[in-house]
């Protein structure tokens, strides 16, 4: 096994282009999983921390470009605002040590269906940057999960950073585990609401082979709130909507069996789950709506 | 491969390191700084944590290479770095260290089975040492190591935590012992010490 310690971020690639098997290891909290277990021997382990670019992000007018090696626990302490889902899902990864190394990057490049990061990402809308010394692209969320811990990179890719939309509305993370700490999930729900653009958007993990989005149940409750005028109204939806929405979201799964849980509890619960942050996040536009209309 | 790193103030060099092998590998067989314990190799457990360049980590998922250049406190360093920030010195910076005692020399001569470190007399243990000892905080051990590292870094962070920070700080160790409630006690009593020291 060779080490690779590439001092800037040219260097990676440049060292990604020569070795496209060099596995990169930021935070360690996957690879190093797999090195200890002796379930992984890669020719090159190819170190990132190094590339200090990589823990800084920036705030821009629409997004987040949040650097691949940002610590969840810098998401939770810097960005609970612009990206309320995101730092709700940092907050339920692992424990406090696990959360000062890990970050989206990682749970990107692994690409688990069980990543707490990625129903966050996909409720919020994100894009992946993905880099290579033939350029630079940007990759859709939706696209980016290919199979079980399959992703979209090229061979001789590098995730650099992540641009995530910011909240403009309420936003929560929801997941199934047996405690509160050191937890893979069972199932987890992220639902982001998006009051600029009248949609809702939402994230399942654990629950298919890879993280997905309930696309037939943000579809009907998009079109139930734009007919009931809820956004303009601020009422209370409907409650045989949200169950309906609900309901689209457990057909939306496509689970396992496994020590975790059956494949039936998972659908309940990510049920469960949608219906309780739908209604959380709605009460809460509802009340965001009310202050303002109280002070104009 | 070779690593340089600083541990426990000291400049120190490891050779022949494997490059798959983790930070607590290095630190264990090839610094004899057997503090930080081996069990999960996971990131479950929480028993080797050490701080680099200050933060709480599990050791047992840091790969040795990565930790070039940094500094890291291990378990055997805890009193020295807690003494010099109660003496207002940054932890771990290049002055203060000059002439210490608390080096990887001084932790490797160590040895259990000698009356003081039995029984802890005599030796100036670390605030939240003494505290686990005095609350009983401390079973068959294995661990301890892990609890003090994460704890004493709460308490640096937030002297007068309420009992929810003090489980969310210590979510990440597991005991298979005693269950918390005494670990909760000892670090509760280090933080009751610390703010009677504060206002006396």
């Amino acid at each position: 096994m060779d080490f690779l310690r590439p001092a800037s971020w040219e260097e990676a690639l440049a060292a990604k282009a020569e070795h496209p098997t060099a596995v990169p290891i930021a935070g360690g909290t996957d690879v190093m999983v797999e090195i200890n277990f002796d379930h992984r021997r890669p020719e090159y382990l190819m170190d990132l921390n190094r590339i200090a670019d990589l823990t800084e992000w920036e705030v821009g007018a629409d997004s987040v470009r949040l650097g691949a090696s940002v610590p969840y626990t810098g998401i939770m302490e810097h960005l609970s605002t612009d990206l309320p889902g995101l730092a709700l899902a940092s907050h339920t990864v692992a424990s406090p040590q696990i959360r000062n190394r890990g970050g989206v990057g990682g749970n990107l490049g692994t690409a688990s269906p069980a990543g707490d990061a990625h129903p966050a990402l996909l409720a919020a809308g994100a894009e992946v940057e993905a880099e290579s010394v033939r350029g630079r692209r940007l990759i859709p969320i939706d696209a980016f999960y290919t199979g079980v811990k399959r992703n979209a990179l090229e061979p001789d890719e590098l995730i650099r950073a992540v641009h995530v939309k910011r909240a403009g509305g309420p936003q929560q993370f929801s997941k199934v585990g047996t405690r509160n700490a050191m937890v893979i999930a069972v199932c987890a729900f992220g639902l982001a609401l998006h009051p600029g653009t009248r949609t809702v958007r939402t994230g399942i993990g654990s629950a298919a082979p890879t993280p997905i989005r309930a696309t037939a149940a943000e579809e009907f409750l998009n079109a139930a709130l734009e007919e009931g005028g809820f956004w303009d109204n601020g009422k209370i939806i409907t409650p045989s909507a949200v169950k309906r929405f609900a309901d689209l979201c457990a057909a939306a799964c496509d689970p396992i069996d496994d020590v975790r849980g059956t494949a039936a509890y998972r659908r309940h619960a990510v049920g469960v789950m949608a219906r309780r942050t739908l209604t959380w996040t709605w009460e809460s536009y509802r009340g965001a709506r009310r202050t303002t209309e109280g002070a104009a | 491969m070779r690593v340089n790193l600083t541990v426990n103030g000291r400049p120190q060099e490891a050779d022949d390191v494997w490059e798959g092998e983790s930070l607590l590998y290095v630190l264990r067989e090839r610094m004899g700084l057997p503090g930080s314990k081996n069990a999960c190799e996971q990131g479950e457990c929480g028993s080797c944590t050490v701080r680099l360049d200050g933060v709480p980590v599990c050791s047992c998922l840091v790969a040795a290479g990565q930790a070039e250049g940094r500094e890291v406190v291990t378990v055997e360093g805890l009193a020295e770095y807690a003494r010099q920030r109660a003496a207002g010195r940054t932890p771990g910076a290049p002055e203060a260290r000059a002439g210490e005692s608390a080096s990887l020399d001084a932790a490797r001569r160590w040895q259990a089975g000698g009356t003081d470190s039995q029984t802890g007399e005599n030796i100036e243990l670390a605030p939240i040492q003494q505290a686990f000892l005095d609350a009983g905080a401390v079973q068959c051990g294995f661990c301890t190591p892990g609890l003090l590292v994460a704890a004493d870094e709460m308490l640096e962070r937030n002297p007068d935590p309420a009992d929810e920070d003090i489980r969310e700080a210590l979510s990440g160790n597991l005991c298979r012992c005693t269950g918390y409630e005494k670990i909760m006690d000892a670090v509760r009593l280090a933080a009751a010490r610390r703010s009677e020291g504060a206002t006396t």
